[in-house]
């Protein structure tokens, strides 16, 4: 049984930003692996850490942000490479939300399929949640997938995200390889009457 | 009303809504490389599940592999272990794996077509965001996460949502020196970085319709740099001819009627379109970045932008990008030094795109100090320009002719910038430490303006250094 993803609370990491490409997320050399085991430690690695390792100012070195579960990001996070590897970082340093402006599309589906919920708010709300984040890192804020909204302080902004996904996440259905399977013989219709190349030399 | 062409493929490959809404899309051809996949077949391992239609899924190497000297074990053990574990996996699953020294091993979006996998009408997924790259051939083909790449291995579907479709027009003629690289470099800096989201691209109009096939892959290629997951082109007759005979195109009485069937996937004339752009290609010029996203683009003429002429919100990224590439506002891109170039890629590292730039290299030197790495597709590709002499063009200018892979587009081999090296590149991304250091310094554009930077030892206009239309 999935979870089901219905209202996640926490404090939030203003990561400010736009366009962040998944290679600033999860740089190449750290996908040399079989597994993904050990990612969360490298997220954001070349910007946390100079060539000789020692961390850089960083929202996500600064202690006041320690321990928190929820990634505040601005436009078009997470373009670029297709790396499943960059959500599994972000899940596997301990976050369980990504708030934002906007997602590219395949960050979106992967973060998705691992039980990562990314959700939008407009601009405005967006910049409003930076700015308390920014000015209180203690702040508890609230993503609630049921009502579709984001509560934090007095404040409750509406949450904007792909219905399909929303109804995934809140009904545990986020994972679909068991519903997928379940296709059995219409897979095999599929297969029979869709063509597939042939070696004909 | 008429359909497109991706609606027209979707409908045929759902095989059934989900619960949550998204479709269950049939996938006809996945292909997979080494760094995606072993997580996969992990997962499929711990579900105690099995390949479910061997058939239809095709392996190669190309991110790790070293283009310098292929001994094995390779000198970095990590690598090493994924190529082994690509070996073992797709042994036990009976998966084609086109390996080293088999004579097909190259950059999975250049074998692809090579040997006729990639068809018009199919379904192509891959973990690989450049996958779109196979929408040359009216594909709809579109990179994957790792559970997808699981979701496809067990059941050849993946669950997908429908994206809407933009038309983009290309009218015109190009010019001469201007290549699809410039085109897709001028569309995703009018569109931008997320201009796509949400939407598949479909290139048309009379400068892509003249087209070659491989320059509509690399138009296509890029289409996940303009934010849009999808991009293809209605088949044709181009299409056809660049496809048959290839290895895994039916022959014979087979070949008509794909071509009967390849045909009508096509866009009706009546398609209605969720949006349509229109560019004008004289207005194509030799285009470079000068940034830190693909988007961040002038012609090779222009000056890298001043912050005020920049919309507001594109001014913190503009900021970012000059700092990291230590450019100034108003500067010409022309002149600015270069230490290493670099051809290669799924976006340029075809036959056609190396036999280009070998007619006007003949005859120039890399200038003294330049690094210069042609990394050809794929075997294929290598052994050909090796028979029509154009390698030897390369070498006799001073370029490194290396063995196919990924290699310095993203550096997961031992092929990387250092320090704050900057690079003219014929690849995809200009992405902060995309090149393997993290300060490294990325240029993108055509490979015969990387081929003029490294004779001039600075960035270039190619038609200028080779006289490019004088002749």
């Amino acid at each position: 049984m999935l979870e089901k993803f219905t209202v996640i609370r926490g404090r939030a990491v203003p990561l400010r930003g736009e366009d962040i490409d998944t290679d600033r997320i999860i740089p190449a050399r750290f996908m040399k692996a079989l597994t993904f085991e050990g990612l969360g430690q490298y997220l954001f690695y070349d910007e946390r850490f100079d060539e000789k390792g020692n961390p850089k100012p960083h929202p996500l070195n600064d202690p006041r942000y320690r321990g928190a579960t929820i990634l505040l990001v601005e436009s078009g996070f997470g373009s670029g490479s297709s790396r499943e590897h960059a959500p599994q970082a972000i899940k596997r340093a301990g976050f369980k939300a990504i708030i934002g402006e906007s997602f590219a599309e395949i960050f979106f589906g992967n973060a998705t399929a691992i039980g990562l919920p990314c959700v939008s708010l407009s601009p405005e709300d967006l910049g409003v949640l930076f700015r308390m984040v920014e000015e209180n890192p203690e702040l508890e804020v609230e993503v609630d997938l049921v009502n579709q909204e984001v509560r934090f302080g007095d404040r409750t902004a509406p949450l904007f995200i792909r219905e399909e996904a929303r109804e995934a996440l809140v009904e545990g259905l986020w994972d679909p390889i068991g519903e997928l399977l379940e296709a059995g013989e219409l897979l095999d219709q599929f297969d029979r009457k869709l063509p597939y190349p042939r070696r004909t030399e | 009303m008429g359909k497109t062409l991706y609606e027209k493929v979707w409908e045929a490959h759902e095989v059934r809504k989900l619960r949550s809404g998204q479709s269950q899309l049939f996938i006809d051809l996945h292909l997979l490389h080494e760094v995606t996949s072993p997580q996969a077949f992990g997962m499929l391992k711990d579900l105690g599940l099995r390949v479910r239609y061997p058939h239809r899924t095709f392996a190669t190497v190309d991110h790790i592999v070293p283009t310098h000297d292929r001994t094995e074990p390779f000198q970095d053990p990590l690598a090493q272990s994924m190529l082994e574990a690509l070996r073992a996996n797709t042994k036990e699953h009976g998966i084609t794996f086109f390996d080293l020294g088999s004579g097909n091993q190259g950059i999975v979006h250049v074998i692809g077509p090579q040997l006729g996998l990639t068809q018009p009408g199919m379904t192509i997924a891959c973990g690989d965001s450049h996958t779109s790259t196979h929408g040359a051939f009216g594909a709809v083909a579109f990179g994957i996460g790792t559970s997808q790449v699981r979701d496809v291995l067990a059941t050849q579907t993946l669950a997908a949502q429908k994206l809407k479709v933009r038309r983009i027009n290309v009218e015109g003629r190009l010019a001469p020196g201007v290549y699809a690289k410039d085109v897709i470099l001028h569309i995703i800096r009018h569109l931008g970085v997320k201009g796509g989201l949400g939407y598949a691209y479909e290139y048309g109009g009379s400068a892509v319709e003249a087209m070659d096939m491989e320059s509509r892959m690399t138009l296509c290629n890029m289409s996940i740099e303009g934010g849009a997951r999808i991009g293809y082109v209605n088949p044709d007759e181009t299409t056809f001819q660049y496809l048959e005979g290839r290895p895994y195109v039916p022959k014979g009485s087979e070949w008509e009627e794909a071509k009967r069937r390849w045909l009508a996937w096509r866009s009706d004339p009546d398609a209605s379109y969720d949006d349509v752009v229109t560019f004008r290609a004289e207005e194509i010029a030799p285009t470079v970045t000068w940034g830190i996203t693909p988007g961040q683009a002038i012609p090779i003429d222009g000056r890298i932008p001043l912050l005020e002429e920049l919309p507001e919100e594109e001014r913190p990224v503009a900021e970012e990008a000059l700092a990291y590439m230590g450019f100034s506002p108003g500067q010409p891109i022309k002149g600015v030094p270069v230490q290493v170039a670099f051809i290669g890629s799924c976006t340029n590292a075809r036959l056609s795109d190396l036999r280009e730039v070998a007619r006007y290299l003949k005859g120039h030197k890399v200038k003294k100090g330049v690094r210069a790495l042609v990394v050809p597709g794929s075997e294929w590709v290598a052994r050909k320009a090796e028979e029509e002499g154009i390698a030897e063009v390369f070498r006799e200018a001073g370029f490194e002719w290396r063995m196919p892979g990924c290699s310095m587009c993203l550096a997961m081999n031992p092929d990387r910038l250092e320090g704050d090296e900057l690079c003219a590149s014929s690849s995809n991304r200009n992405y902060k430490g995309r090149m393997g250091s993290p300060r490294g310094r990325t240029v993108l554009m055509s490979p015969l303006m990387v081929a003029a930077a490294a004779v001039a030892g600075e960035i270039a206009d190619a038609r200028e250094v080779f006289g490019v239309g004088a002749r």
